[in-house]
């Protein structure tokens, strides 16, 4: 299965830089995930790729030859929309048919492939029908037929499961997952839902304003985010992100928070490059790293309830800071047990502290 | 692996409501009698016209045009369609209809063909200065033809089309072309960009996604069409005069002919018979096809 890779892209309209010094690359039988907020340039990125439009500047290449000037039938790839884009006058097998139109192929395999797709997908008893007699989720699945009976090694998603229901993006993201591990193409999977991202991809790319923020796996993201977007913008509850001020005591360094009024002790993380006496930072504390009534850890801080919040099987806990509530995770039988404006002491592993410089952002 | 939707969504058993009483507004009645007297102002000449056709001329000389006939005869449709003497020549208005037909079918494959084709590639594809085309395209449908029948006349003439029924067609063509093409670019706007990208990545192939996508879901806006050139160039007068060579000239200039050329006596019920002969064929398609007109020129090009 083909590398992607990207290579200095920009793209421009007009006057607006939508792109510029993009470097990218998607291994074989990768899942990549490009995840940002809306208008970051996702779907530019993605179209780029599949040559729907053109870049201003930059080289695109897949499995090593470049496409950058090919036109879109002729890269090797195939694109699952967001709208699903289905012929609306084509029946089901019709539309997988054209979708083999630029391959010059013999009827028999033809027939082939659109048997084997239709069987994977489970949609044989759909083939006579046109797409307006289909749900959803089964338009969302004619959709990836389509694009799996071109056999090609690289499959473009452009969030193709924002139009489905709660429940029906669950199988389908369950369904594109078991495709991936079964049939290994490299997949560019665009969307802007981190539980998507988080649970398919194999690396995720996170973008923002046309600038990619970090590349990494769920994991490395989710733990170690390179820089304050992308520890605000992964996990729900966000991280919460308290403003502090450098001091060192002796052999210790502590962090005298702003907003929380307390200091907590951040001589055990990992620096990259400890921070000097008096440097400004932002230290970052995951909901679910923070232990509640546990005194005995080195880092603890003492803050008023604001209120508790229920979500089925998780339980959140905020307490009240100077600006933002700050939110700690909590057993959901114990919701009950906190009155608002009791005194709660939560207390955190140093080791999990993301420590961001509070100038540049970056991680530190 | 998830399970397919039931194929069938249940179906409730079908149950009988009251029905909401009808209001009648005053705004409505106003409307009511606008429209009224709109239809009148149509009806009452037609009505003239077709009581007329049928009445014998000793009738007609009483001068009385709104009373229906005493005796009713057929013998002015009959004339008319065979008999009626366009100058020298005596075969009724049957030859122009025939030369309309003739005459009708490549204008119509030849105007929207060549419209649809260029609105398609105007709506759909990146083509270099389409914007400036279409504002040329655009002022074009407002110049008068009288301006550009001479220098028409001429080419047609260099091209060796000039009274021929392809000279006519392709006047028709051209002169239809800006209109036309506005028409199905506006329609062609509406599919959905991203049916067009799934298109370039399956097919890439102007003519194959033309015919195989776009052509099927036309099928609304080509009947409004249909109905438009239809009338247009069966209606036509002055292409057909100054474009038809001798044998084909559309009906409408046999009729102009055969109402100037009477000797004697007017014969009122026979050129009312050979003007209605010369409207039934629009009228005929606006009465088959019109309902598709008004769904045709609402709906766009998905669904349907
Ligand atoms: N044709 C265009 N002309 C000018 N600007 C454009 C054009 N297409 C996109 N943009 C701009 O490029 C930026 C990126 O757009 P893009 O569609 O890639 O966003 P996205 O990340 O896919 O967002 P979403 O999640 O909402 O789909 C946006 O700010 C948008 O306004
Ligand atoms: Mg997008």
């Amino acid at each position: 299965m083909p590398r992607v890779e990207f290579q200095n892209i920009a793209k421009q309209y007009g006057r607006v830089t939508v792109l510029d010094e993009l470097n990218l690359s998607v291994e074989d039988g990768e899942f990549l995930v490009l995840l940002g907020p809306s208008g970051c340039g996702k779907t530019t990125l993605l179209n780029l790729l599949a040559g729907l439009i053109e870049v201003t500047a930059g080289k695109i290449s897949i499995d090593g030859n470049e496409v950058t000037n090919l036109d879109p039938k002729d890269r090797g790839l195939a694109m699952v929309f967001q709208s699903y884009a289905l012929y609306p006058t084509k029946t089901v097998r019709g539309n997988l048919k054209f979708g083999l139109s630029a391959q010059k192929l013999d009827r028999a395999e033809i027939d082939r492939r659109v048997d084997w797709a239709a069987k994977l997908l489970q949609i044989e008893p759909l083939l006579d029908r046109k797409p307006s007699q289909l749900s959803g989720g089964q338009r969302q699945r004619v959709a990836i037929g389509r694009a799996l009976v071109k056999n090609v090694g690289v499959f473009l998603f452009d969030e193709p499961l924002s139009n489905l229901d709660a429940k029906l993006r669950t199988e389908m993201r369950l369904e594109i997952k078991r495709l991936h591990d079964e049939l290994r193409h490299t997949i560019v999977y665009v969307t802007h839902d981190q539980v998507e991202a988080m649970t398919m991809a194999t690396k995720i790319a996170v973008m923002d304003g046309g600038v990619i923020q970090q590349v990494g796996t769920p994991d490395e993201i989710y733990e170690t985010p390179a820089n304050l977007f992308v520890a605000q913008f992964i996990g729900s509850p966000s991280m919460n992100m308290l403003r502090a001020k450098v001091a060192r005591d002796g052999e210790r360094l502590l962090a005298n928070l702003e907003d929380a009024s307390a200091s907590i002790d951040i001589s055990g993380h990992p620096f990259a490059q400890p921070p000097k006496d008096g440097d400004q930072i932002v230290v970052g504390l995951r909901p679910e790293h923070g232990l509640v009534d546990a005194s005995d850890l080195p880092a603890s801080l003492e803050l008023p309830v604001q209120y508790a919040e229920k979500t089925g099987s998780d339980a959140t806990l905020f307490l009240k800071t100077g600006s933002k509530p700050f939110a700690v995770r909590i057993e959901p039988s114990q919701a009950a047990n906190y009155q608002t404006g009791a005194a709660v002491r939560v207390g955190f592993a140093t080791e999990k502290f993301n420590i961001f410089d509070a100038q540049s952002g970056r991680r530190i | 692996m998830t399970d397919i939707l039931p194929l069938s969504p249940n179906q409730k058993a079908f149950k009988e409501y009251p029905k909401k009483p009808a209001k009648i507004k005053g705004s409505s009645i106003a409307i009511l009698i606008f429209l009224t007297m709109c239809a009148l102002f149509i009806a009452v000449p037609l009505y003239v016209m077709i009581v007329t056709s049928i009445k014998h001329m000793d009738q007609i000389r009483l001068g009385e045009i709104f009373s229906l006939p005493t005796q009713v005869t057929f013998e002015p449709w009959w004339k008319a369609w065979n008999e009626v003497c366009s100058g020298v020549q005596c075969e009724g208005v049957k030859v122009g209809f025939f030369n309309s037909l003739a005459i009708l079918f490549p204008s119509l494959i030849l105007s929207i063909g060549l419209s649809m084709v260029t609105g398609y590639a105007l709506a759909l594809w990146n083509v270099k200065w389409a914007g400036t085309f279409l504002f040329i395209l655009f002022t074009a449908a407002f110049v008068p033809f009288q301006i550009i029948m001479i220098p028409l006349i001429i080419l047609s003439g260099i091209i060796k089309v000039y009274g021929t029924i392809w000279g006519v067609a392709i006047v028709h063509a051209v002169l239809a072309m800006p209109l036309l093409t506005l028409i199905f670019r506006n329609y062609y706007k509406d599919i959905p960009n991203e049916i067009m990208s799934a298109a370039l990545m399956d097919s890439g192939s102007f003519w194959r996604i033309f015919f195989e996508i776009v052509l099927p879901m036309s099928g609304n806006i080509l009947i409004v069409v249909l109905i438009l050139q239809i009338t247009s160039i069966w209606n036509d007068f002055i292409i057909g005069l100054y474009f038809g060579g001798i044998g084909t000239k559309p009906m409408t200039v046999i009729l102009a002919n055969s109402v100037i050329t009477s000797r004697g006596e007017i014969s009122y019920n026979v050129d009312m018979a050979a003007a209605l002969l010369t409207a039934i064929p629009p009228l005929v398609i606006y009465f088959v096809l019109g309902k598709f007109f008004v769904q045709g020129i609402t709906a766009g090009a998905i669904k349907g």
